[in-house]
């Protein structure tokens, strides 16, 4: 009797461990999926450019000539551009967070920040096309104009362009990076804060010598974070960069990333041709994406030796 | 006295730095109510009861709604919650109660690089897998795209969920003969089931206002349609069709769309909040 209740015990083990590894065997399946789909879907496109699909500068989908570099070029020059606006901010904010506002306000300005990581990409785009381009158009960039000894502001100020793009894509990364840099730095203990005043350092210095030094590799991983965030960023973008496939220094002229030529493109494209080289567009981009978050989960992973910060 | 007066510099230094990250923190609170305030303002007038119960109207005819994107962005996100919660859950439990080894860390590490894939590239993985093979957009294909963008959050959030759960209680389940998939389905989960639905809402919430991977897979449609084989439509991809529209009154619907987007995700972010508060597991 017993005996035989062990056994439908160990039956109902069995059966049940079963279904939950086949599930997660179902992740494998997944994961192995989305590169051989993106690898064998671009194989056309692929075979006919070889690597000289990196370096073209063509996109014409009649003629049936593709090349990704303006796509490539605008994609990290926004990106680029995005994070060096949205790293001050971010860091000012979990410093406020972390070392300066009393208890009772972090809790609220904390839940305001991941609000303002919620508020999906769509609402940027709307707010940065009919509100943020056209107050660019008129007063920013004819401001900026007066730089135009410097290459990036040449031009004439349309609104929808590089910059534009680049204040949104900072405004939507700013949370990811003040959220896990704010996780970071509360990890740091009070004794070494205490050590640096101790030595009669000034609060300031305690932040800028001692915990920021302290945190700078899980700092580093939310910048890559967000960073690999800023460049697979799609709809607001494609709303206000004007898309155009140029490779300009200007920031005032039209761009065009990967994903906003994805969002664009893809449902009209036609031809066999033209969905394959968007679809390797998406590979580049799957790559480009991959090894960053890769590298900033590492970094985030040493930094806590395996414990766990939220919101990564 | 020299020493006075570079301490007196050193803190004044410091107090300008920490009055611009002050700075820094009240313009971006500042930016959230200005967006939000302005979503509400826009939207409100272009919100009425023909929004939520009419079809869209072709251009230049005044009325009509979004209805049928309204319900089919629940079609869609449903569909995709259907897919990606069994799986998600019943990983994050082999993840926390069986993961040891190798096989746990190529899992664990598949689904870390799944959490980086792109939205829009989602869509294309999606498209390559169900649109080119069935020859047509699809509701379907929509929501493939959205299951691949929620599986992994569900996965990391239910098993940080799981390892809330004190061992103490599965011991003490373990100890009174109770097998271990019993504990897990009877304790484990039962403890865990607050944190989980959090997990779930905002995996939802999150997913529910994009865009970009439905484009090219659950396309859009004029008409009503419930058919997962079909083109549908959806919030987020009407209010992209409309905002880049040059028509005023698609613009004013567009702001609105806007607006039931926001309320939406504000809505499940705060229901997640509450939900974690009052029922967090506390050993």
């Amino acid at each position: 009797m017993r005996i035989g209740r062990e056994n439908s015990h160990n039956e109902g083990e069995r059966a049940f461990k079963g279904l939950i590894m086949l599930f997660s065997l179902i992740v494998l399946v997944i994961g192995g999926l989305v590169v051989y789909e993106l690898v064998s879907a671009s194989d056309l496109s692929f075979k006919k450019f070889g690597f000289g699909f990196l370096l073209g500068t063509q996109w014409d989908p009649v003629q049936e000539v593709f090349g990704a570099l303006p796509f490539i070029w605008g994609t990290f020059y926004t990106s680029t551009l995005a994070l060096l606006l949205a790293l001050p901010v971010s860091l000012g904010i979990a410093i406020f967070l972390t070392e300066l506002a009393p208890g009772w306000l972090r809790q609220p300005i904390g839940f305001v920040i991941e609000l303002l990581a919620a508020i999906p990409s769509l609402v940027y785009g709307i707010w940065g096309l009919f509100v943020l381009a056209p107050i660019f158009q008129t007063y920013v960039e004819p401001f900026l104009g007066r730089f135009s000894f410097l290459p990036f502001f040449t031009g004439y100020p349309l609104g929808l362009g590089i910059l534009t793009a680049s204040v949104i894509v900072a405004g939507m990364i700013v949370p990811t990076i003040s959220a896990i840099s704010r996780e970071v730095m509360y990890t740091v203990p009070d004794s070494q804060r205490e050590g640096g005043l101790a030595l009669g350092m000034t609060r300031w210095e305690v932040v800028s010598k001692v915990v920021v030094p302290y945190s700078r590799s899980g700092i580093l991983g939310a910048v890559i974070l967000g960073y690999g965030r800023a460049l697979g960023e799609t709809m607001a973008v494609t709303m206000v960069i004007g898309n155009t496939p140029k490779i300009s220094l200007s920031l005032f002229e039209p761009g065009y990333t990967i994903s906003s030529a994805l969002a664009n493109e893809f449902a009209e494209a036609v031809s066999k041709m033209h969905v394959s080289a968007l679809v390797e567009l998406g590979l580049i981009l799957f790559f480009i994406s991959i090894i960053i978050n890769t590298f900033a989960k590492l970094l985030l992973w040493r930094m806590n030796r395996g414990m766990k910060v939220s919101g990564v | 006295m020299n020493g006075g007066m570079r301490y007196t510099r050193r803190k004044i230094t410091g107090h300008l730095m920490f009055a611009l990250s002050l700075f820094a923190a009240l313009c971006t609170v500042l930016v959230l109510f200005w967006i939000l305030g302005y979503v509400f303002i826009k939207g409100a007038s272009g919100l009425n009861l023909d929004f939520f119960t009419k079809l869209p109207t072709p251009v230049g005819v005044p009325g009509g709604g979004m209805a049928n994107a309204i319900v089919g962005s629940i079609e869609v996100v449903g569909m995709a919650a259907l897919m990606a919660v069994p799986i998600g859950v019943a990983t994050a439990i082999y993840l926390s109660e069986y993961g040891r080894g190798q096989l746990a860390n190529v899992v664990r590490f598949t689904a870390d690089v799944l959490s980086g894939v792109p939205a829009i590239v989602a869509g294309i993985v999606a498209y390559a897998l169900v649109v080119s093979s069935m020859g047509r957009f699809s509701a379907f294909s929509g929501s493939v795209a959205l299951a691949l963008l929620m599986l992994p959050i569900i996965i990391r959030s239910a098993e940080e969920i799981f390892l809330t759960v004190p061992n103490t209680l599965r011991e003490a389940s373990l100890a009174l003969g109770v097998p271990k998939w019993r504990t897990i389905m009877k304790i484990v989960i039962a403890t865990a089931g607050g944190g989980l639905m959090t997990g779930i809402m905002l995996a939802i919430a999150r997913v529910g206002g994009e865009a970009a991977p439905l484009l090219f897979t659950a396309f859009s449609n004029s008409f009503w349609n419930i058919r997962p084989d079909q083109p549908i439509a959806t919030l987020p991809v009407q209010l992209f069709n409309y905002a880049i529209s040059p028509y005023e009154d698609w613009h004013r619907k567009a702001w609105a769309a806007a607006l039931v987007l926001i309320f939406m995700v504000l809505v499940l972010n705060v229901w997640a909040k509450w939900y974690a508060l009052r029922n967090s597991p506390k050993g």
